[in-house]
This record gives structure tokens, C-alpha cells and sequence, in this order.
């Protein structure tokens, strides 16, 4: 069977490749530790010496629209173009071709749906930053083949926190049963507190520094049942009316199972928003 | 009330440098050529199919005409798509960054939670 080499949660921050790649005269002032935060936690996904990568994220508006909106869906295709015009014009954000895993789309597929996930697909999917900056941050050089799974945490009605946990746990006995000799590992990208277009945006800070506090104990320490008992659909409106994105999170806790403390946590205070990073080895720790 | 509509105007016309730059510039135009032309269009269908029954109301035309951002988040437009476009339309005419951002963030001060709802 197929090893869950790494289990890997964090933001995504849309501003970090262009903080990251300016030049010195051009660099903000917390780019230099925030480099430094990323180059740690990229070790992380290394060390785990995955084969191929699940990648869990939300498309922005970019490929899924209103006339058609899935809740979950699975890219199933050889190849996915990556990253769109109003992110290279806003973030800087390359273009880029990652080469796709279909064998393991069809097997995630095939046993969602066996379990009672209807979940959707694409063929031909042109994925965003939610899935490209984790590419960007842990694995520049992009040259893993990848299964993209998005959920939706941005179109109202969403599906309950409940529904992103248990997706977590579907994936994790769908990889533990996949006959394989491959190693893989699940990467998936939300946000903490987080406000776009509303009053409270580009702050400081996150515009809800104790929830973010909560939320980086909840993951860290794989407390579900206290993140459940906590989170609502409409409490997630209350820490930033972006804040839906954390259901990502919790689709990671999901994968790295109730009480599963992360063998590595970070996060890093940002104007704006927090950063996060967790990673969990569920086979043990890679020499 | 069309939210839906709202946010599909957003929608196209971000996608598109041109009509970014067209909308900028001569919003009523913009806003009245793409009512007559791309407001029906189904949009992952193929040309020629259309819908039939999308207008906007004279409070979504002014807003989307005035370039009335704060009407927008009132009326229940999406955010994320209403600060992409108006940061690819504005942001340039500040100097410091994240200037054009925070003065969008002081101009919805007055809301509070909870704010109006975005669900189409």
C-alpha cells in the first residue's frame, strides 16, 4: 500500500513570491525572517521524500463560477496549467505546468464516491494561488505530479466544518488503501482570521488575533472535537468575513487524524493575516 | 435584486485587461454595453445559447456605473470580487502601498457585524 509520507497545513499567502524574489532595494522589511520561516518549513515536506502530492485548496472565482459550483471537486487530468491573469497582474505570481497523477485522482474519486462524497471532477482544471503557493513555498521546483482537490469555502452555502473533517478522514483511509508503492503527501492551504473587501481588511494584524491563537492550538495539538464544538458557519463570519478558508485547515485535521499533534509547528505574525505551518509525519518521523 | 448579476459583472470584467481598463475610464458606457451584451451570456456554454432574463435594477446600475464600491458591499456583492477589480482599477493612483486598501477598509467602517449577506 501507498505511504502517507507528510501531512502539511498551512496559509497561503499570495504575497510571498513576489516578497520573497524582489530585489534587496525592493524587499519589505519582514521578508528576510519570513524566507527564513518558509526555507524551515519547506524542510519539512523534504525530509518526507514524497513520490506524489494531493494538493487541497479553493479556486478564487478563477475556473468555478456561480452558474455551476461544486463543493468538493477532483482534478483528474495529465497536466494543470496554473495561475491566472489577475494573479500575476496583482501578485506577480508566475505561470506554471505541474504534471497531474490521474491514477491516484481515479482512485480518490472512484472511493469518495464509494463513501458517500459525490464529488465532482475536472478534466481540464487551470489551478490558482491557493494551490500554487504551497507549490511555490515548499517545492519550488515544482517537478512532483499532483492530485488537486478543491473545496468550497467561498460561495455561500458551503458545506458544515464537520463535512471538511470528515473529507479529511475519507482521504487519509483512501491514501492508507491505495495499493501503491508510491509516498505521498497531502498539502492543504486555508486561512486563520482573515477579512478581504469588508472594513477590518489589511490591518496590522490578522483581524482576529485570539481566534488565531485558538486555531494554531486547535491544529497543532489535532484538537477536532474542540475545533468542531467552537466553529459554525455563521461563528466563521465573526473572526473576518473571509475566515470560511480555516475549513481547509480542518480538512487537514481530518487527514492527520483526531489527536494528532504536529511534529512541526510555526506560524508568523503578518500584517494583514497570520501565517500558519504544520506538518504531521502519521508514519513516523523520516530520518 | 440581483446579486448574481453583480457579481458576474465583476466577475467577466476581471478576468479581461481590456474591460479593466474600459471600466475604469468610462464606467457608464461599460456598464450599459455589458448589460446589452454579456449580462445573458452562460458563460461555460457555447455562443449562441443565452439566458433571457438577467437585468440589472437602477440601484445596481448606479452602483456598479458609479464605481461605488461601499454600495456594492451594501448590496450584497461578492468582496473578494469587488476589491480584486477595484484594486486592478486604483491602486495605481496611490503612492504608499496598501494605500488604495486601507481607505476601502475606512470607507465600510459603518458596517458591523453582521455584515450584508452574500449568498446568491
Amino acid at each position: 500500500m501507498a505511504t502517507l509520507a507528510a501531512v502539511i497545513a498551512s496559509t497561503h499567502h499570495p504575497f510571498y513570491y513576489k516578497a520573497s524574489t524582489a530585489p534587496p532595494e525592493e524587499r519589505p522589511p519582514f521578508a528576510d525572517e519570513w524566507v527564513a520561516k518558509i526555507t524551515a518549513f519547506r524542510e519539512t515536506l523534504t525530509r518526507a521524500r514524497a513520490d506524489v502530492l494531493v494538493m487541497v485548496g479553493s479556486d478564487h472565482f478563477h475556473q468555478l463560477w456561480l452558474d455551476n459550483m461544486p463543493q468538493f471537486l477532483v482534478g483528474k487530468a495529465p497536466f494543470y496549467d496554473a495561475n491566472w491573469y489577475n494573479e500575476e497582474r496583482e501578485f506577480g505570481l508566475p505561470r506554471m505546468l505541474l504534471r497531474g497523477h490521474e491514477e491516484l485522482s481515479s482512485h480518490i474519486l472512484r472511493g469518495g464516491l464509494d463513501e458517500g462524497f459525490d464529488l465532482a471532477f475536472s478534466n481540464e482544471l487551470r489551478i490558482d494561488h491557493s494551490i500554487t503557493c504551497p507549490i511555490i513555498t515548499l517545492r519550488p521546483e515544482a517537478d512532483l505530479p499532483i492530485v488537486p482537490i478543491y473545496t468550497n469555502i467561498f460561495a455561500p452555502p458551503l458545506p458544515r466544518p464537520a463535512r471538511f473533517v470528515e473529507l479529511g478522514h475519507a482521504i487519509r483511509r483512501l491514501i492508507d488503501t491505495w495499493p501503491s508503492d508510491l509516498r505521498v503527501a497531502v498539502i492543504g492551504t486555508g486561512h486563520l482570521s482573515l477579512e478581504l473587501g469588508g472594513p477590518r481588511q489589511f490591518g496590522p494584524h490578522g483581524p482576529d488575533p485570539e481566534f488565531d491563537r485558538k486555531a494554531v492550538e486547535w491544529i497543532a495539538s489535532g484538537d477536532i472535537e474542540r475545533a468542531l464544538a467552537e466553529v459554525t458557519l455563521d461563528s466563521l463570519w465573526t473572526p473576518g468575513n473571509a475566515t470560511h478558508g480555516f475549513m481547509d485547515f480542518m480538512l487537514m485535521m481530518g487527514v492527520a487524524g483526531e489527536g494528532a499533534k504536529a511534529d512541526y509547528a510555526d506560524s508568523l505574525d503578518l500584517f494583514h493575516t497570520m501565517e500558519a505551518y504544520f506538518t504531521w509525519y502519521p508514519n513516523g518521523v523520516p530520518a | 435584486m440581483s446579486k448574481y448579476l453583480l457579481n458576474k459583472f465583476l466577475f467577466t470584467v476581471d478576468r479581461d485587461p481590456d474591460l479593466v481598463e474600459r471600466y475604469r475610464s468610462a464606467p457608464h458606457e461599460t456598464v450599459a454595453w455589458w448589460e446589452s451584451t454579456i449580462a445573458n451570456e452562460i458563460l461555460n456554454c457555447h455562443g449562441g445559447e443565452a439566458s433571457t432574463w438577467l437585468t440589472f435594477d437602477d440601484v445596481e446600475r448606479e452602483a456598479l456605473a458609479g464605481h461605488d464600491y461601499v454600495k456594492l458591499f451594501e448590496l450584497g456583492a461578492h468582496p473578494f470580487l469587488t476589491l480584486t477589480l477595484f484594486i486592478a482599477m486604483f491602486e495605481r493612483d496611490y503612492e504608499e502601498p496598501l494605500a488604495f486598501q486601507k481607505e476601502y477598509a475606512a470607507r465600510l467602517s459603518h458596517f458591523s457585524l453582521p455584515y450584508p449577506d452574500i449568498a446568491t
